[in-house]
């Protein structure tokens, strides 16, 4: 396995480094693991942190800046932060105004910034937690850990940046994150493994000819293995799940992301069928993004993620923002 | 058992869960996504330098300062699970000087006990639990402790996990042994590895 690295121990650290000599508007703390936008904490803002593995670029770091997230703290690769990367990341963006932590639903994740909101709050911190978790893959039971987070975070945390923007308080910010988190949902599919630094290879084997139906984006194996399908029928396949259970009865924002290793020609043929497929089903696509925003390293796949969008949250979709992975509007 | 009896403990785990990172990373890829090796690794390293440095003078502060390392440096699931496994069992042990096997029982009791409510998981889930409790249960004799971990953690191949990461492949995560109970039983066997020599 040929990778772009010089140790697996050490990938993390040297992407932040190149991370901020490239983006000069982001605070990057490579020693403590926190990348801060350069003018927090806003006065009278809302501090918006997130974070996570490593290996889902751009998703958290590069939508930290103006209009999305105050703070991310990158773990390790497929590994969630430390609560002293998250504790330290709510006191640099907090203005007095409160910190919403933006959390994917992963045991790791949601036992660190648990931690993390505890530890803050003795720090008079006031934290307020969403949680994303909107891969309908998952059965949601007792039995499992719970829906995975995946697609729906960039929802959640563009819209939610937003309203932290426009200078709306704690409360709200909050109560709007967990509506656009209750109103997505997603669903992947894996045509390849990705490959770990630390494994030094491919996660889990696929053969030639097959794919795995409802994956996540750390590399472990979906709910299913099925012969290879066109893209117009896992279009059919993953829009048909996610309408079963959202049952949109307005208009949606759409994501077609990329989950690192298919090339764009692919993701906008297969959103042309995404689009095709909910036209037939008569739902109304308010906005579309197609691209690479939360990936799984090299692994080759998609993912589609729909959001019952509101005119409130389509205006807030709207609004300008200012990162390295997202920007429009100024 | 006093503090340097605690302190060859981890520092014997820290060993062996270097020589075998490799192969919970494979356990991990099966069902997991290919870290808990490493993550194991670089806490347990962080563990044996800080107890070198600091060198805590009883049991109690001891497991304290491993727990709150390894919250520091694992991330994961693991982090807050193994560190509240040690810091909830130092907690236990208080300032004594040194410890009875039934007070070491009695702690690690109470910090498994704490790592199920943290996870929500019960024995039987697929998780470390299924070392751990069996482990514990064998306590004060630490090499029945040792057996009882590794049958534990053989006996997860079997199951469906309920919990963590694994979870997330229903019937699929069978037929594989569950990580985290893995680098329970090394934690255990290293236990008992440590009183041998004593």
């Amino acid at each position: 396995m040929r990778m772009l690295i010089n140790a697996a121990e050490r990938v993390v650290a040297d992407a932040l480094r190149g991370m901020a000599q490239a983006h000069p508007e982001l605070v990057v703390d490579v020693e403590h693991r926190v990348i801060v936008r350069a003018d927090a904490p806003v006065a009278g803002k809302v501090g918006l942190v997130s974070g996570g593995g490593s290996g889902h670029e751009p998703l958290h770091g590069g939508f930290v800046g103006p209009g999305m997230l105050d703070a991310a703290c990158p773990g390790e690769v497929f590994t969630s932060p430390v609560p002293d990367q998250m504790v330290r990341a709510a006191a640099a963006v907090d203005s007095g105004a409160g910190v919403l932590f933006v959390v994917k639903n992963y045991t790791g994740d949601v036992l660190n910034f648990d931690m993390a909101a505890e530890l803050a709050e003795d720090e008079g911190i006031r934290v307020a937690k969403v949680l994303v978790r909107d891969d309908v893959a998952v059965e949601d039971s007792t039995h499992t850990a719970g829906r995975r987070g995946t697609g729906a975070t960039l929802f959640v945390e563009k819209i939610a940046g937003a309203a932290a923007e426009e200078g709306a308080p704690l409360e709200r910010v909050t109560a709007l994150a967990r509506q656009v988190a209750d109103s997505s949902l997603s669903f992947g599919v894996a045509l390849g493994a990705p490959a770990t630094p630390a494994k030094g290879g491919p996660t889990f084997d696929l053969p030639p000819g097959e794919l795995e139906l409802g994956i996540g984006i750390h590399g472990e194996p979906g709910r299913e293995r099925r012969r290879m399908m066109t893209s117009g029928g896992i279009a059919d396949a993953a829009v048909g799940v996610l309408l079963d259970e959202l049952r949109p009865d307005g208009p949606v924002l759409a994501l077609v992301n990329g989950m690192g290793a298919t090339p764009l020609l692919e993701l906008y043929g297969f959103g042309a069928e995404v689009r095709r497929v909910l036209d037939e089903r008569g739902v109304p696509v308010a906005r579309t993004l197609v691209g690479n925003y939360v990936t799984s390293l090299d692994m080759a796949g998609c993912s589609v993620t729909l959001c019952r969008a509101d005119e409130e949250l389509l205006r807030l979709w709207d609004a300008p923002v200012s990162t390295p992975g997202l920007r429009w509007g100024r | 058992m006093d503090a340097g009896f605690f302190r060859r403990w981890l520092t014997t785990a820290a060993r062996a869960v270097e020589r075998d990172a490799d192969r919970l990373t494979a356990l991990d890829s099966a069902i997991g996504d290919a870290d808990h090796g490493s993550n194991m690794r670089r806490g347990m390293a962080a563990v044996a330098a800080a107890l070198d440095a600091e060198e805590p003078a009883t049991p109690g502060a001891v497991l304290l300062l491993a727990g709150r390392t390894l919250v520091s440096t694992v991330g994961g699931a693991s982090g807050p699970l193994y560190g509240t496994l040690l810091r909830r069992a130092g907690k236990a042990l208080g300032d004594a000087e040194r410890v009875e096997g039934e007070e070491l029982r009695e702690a690690l009791a109470a910090g498994a006990d704490a790592v199920a409510r943290l996870g929500g998981a019960a024995q039987g889930d697929k998780t470390m639990l299924d070392a751990l409790l069996p482990a514990v249960a064998a306590l004060p004799d630490l090499a029945a402790a040792a057996g009882a971990a590794e049958r534990g953690a053989e006996a997860t191949v079997a199951l469906r996990a309920r919990r963590g990461r694994a979870s997330y492949l229903g019937e699929r995560s069978e037929g594989h042994m569950d990580p985290g109970s893995a680098s329970t039983a090394l934690l255990f066997l290293a236990l008992a590895e440590v009183a041998d020599d004593a």
